[in-house]
């Protein structure tokens, strides 16, 4: 099978219900949502954000995913080409109540965030045996 | 009253409708950078990575955003006076007991070359990668730098 190639890929813009109250434009990260038996997993794409400027917030079932990137341009710098832009990052879920919200785990590597959120243990499939009478 | 330059035909555009319609494009563009002055600058190329390339006096700086990928799948050459960026993204695969809610990551394999506006340093380029962007740094030759000449009062 021949290899995929990558394309470029426009970064969709957030239209907020909320009035944003910093200026600059603020994009949805791409993200991947897969769930297991035992957790719900996101993965999400989040160039330029550190670790530090991740703000993820749990409030009544709704998860919400903030960066801010973080700038380091020479004020010297003139700009040749721009074919993205930089901005914040803003993403929010509804979440079910099958999650232990005390137990969300996040890791970041290489601009990629991680959150695992457990299932509670109610929830999880159970294997019904059938008995032969 | 206002100058018209005189054409053949009616409007003009008989002789030509393609320089016509790209007469149009570039007044489109004109007018979309009045309004919008960050996409005045250069033209997107539609090949990934995206960059962002800038310049001050000593350097040009070459920026893409590649969340995901490491330092060692990136591989950064210079040919001529062009730069090649090629690499991989891996998406790794989760395992076969999950089902997806969502799935708009992608992975694949890209190669990119751009075209540097002035003469650099290939001995003394720099790459380095954090949170995600891969930020070239490539120093200008020395003929390439500005030079700032002194006037002396005769």
């Amino acid at each position: 099978m021949a290899e995929k190639e990558m394309q470029v890929k426009e970064k969709a813009q957030v239209t907020t219900e909320g009035e944003q109250l910093k200026e600059g434009p603020v994009f949805l990260p791409s993200v991947d949502i897969f769930e297991s038996p035992e957790a719900i997993t996101i993965v999400a794409d989040l160039p330029g954000v550190s670790p530090e400027k991740l703000n993820i917030d749990l409030k009544d079932n709704e998860l919400t995913i903030e960066g801010e990137v973080d700038y380091n341009i020479g004020k010297d710098e003139k700009f040749l080409l721009k074919e993205y832009e930089i901005g914040k990052y803003y993403r929010k879920f509804a979440l079910s109540n099958v999650i232990d919200q005390s137990k969300i785990s996040a890791t970041m590597t290489d601009g990629v965030l991680r959150l695992v959120l457990p299932k509670v243990e109610a929830v999880k499939p159970r294997k019904i045996e059938v008995k032969a009478a | 009253m206002a100058l018209i330059r005189w054409t053949p035909g009616l409007m003009g555009w008989e002789r030509d409708p393609f320089s016509e319609l790209e007469r149009m494009r570039r007044e489109m563009d004109r007018l979309m950078s009045a309004f919008f002055p960050a996409a005045a600058i250069g033209r997107a190329a539609g090949v990934f990575p995206a960059v962002n390339i800038s310049e001050d006096a000593n350097n040009i700086y070459v920026r893409a955003e590649l969340p995901g990928i490491k330092a060692e799948d990136i591989e950064i050459s210079i040919e001529d006076n062009s730069l090649i960026i090629k690499g991989e993204r891996k998406i790794p695969e989760e395992g076969e007991n999950v089902t997806y809610h969502r799935r708009e990551r992608e992975g694949g394999i890209f190669r990119r070359i751009i075209s540097l506006p002035a003469k650099i340093d290939a001995e003394k380029v720099t790459a380095t990668s954090k949170n995600g962007v891969l930020e070239i740094v490539l120093p200008k030759a020395a003929e390439a730098k500005p030079r700032q000449i002194e006037v002396k009062a005769a």
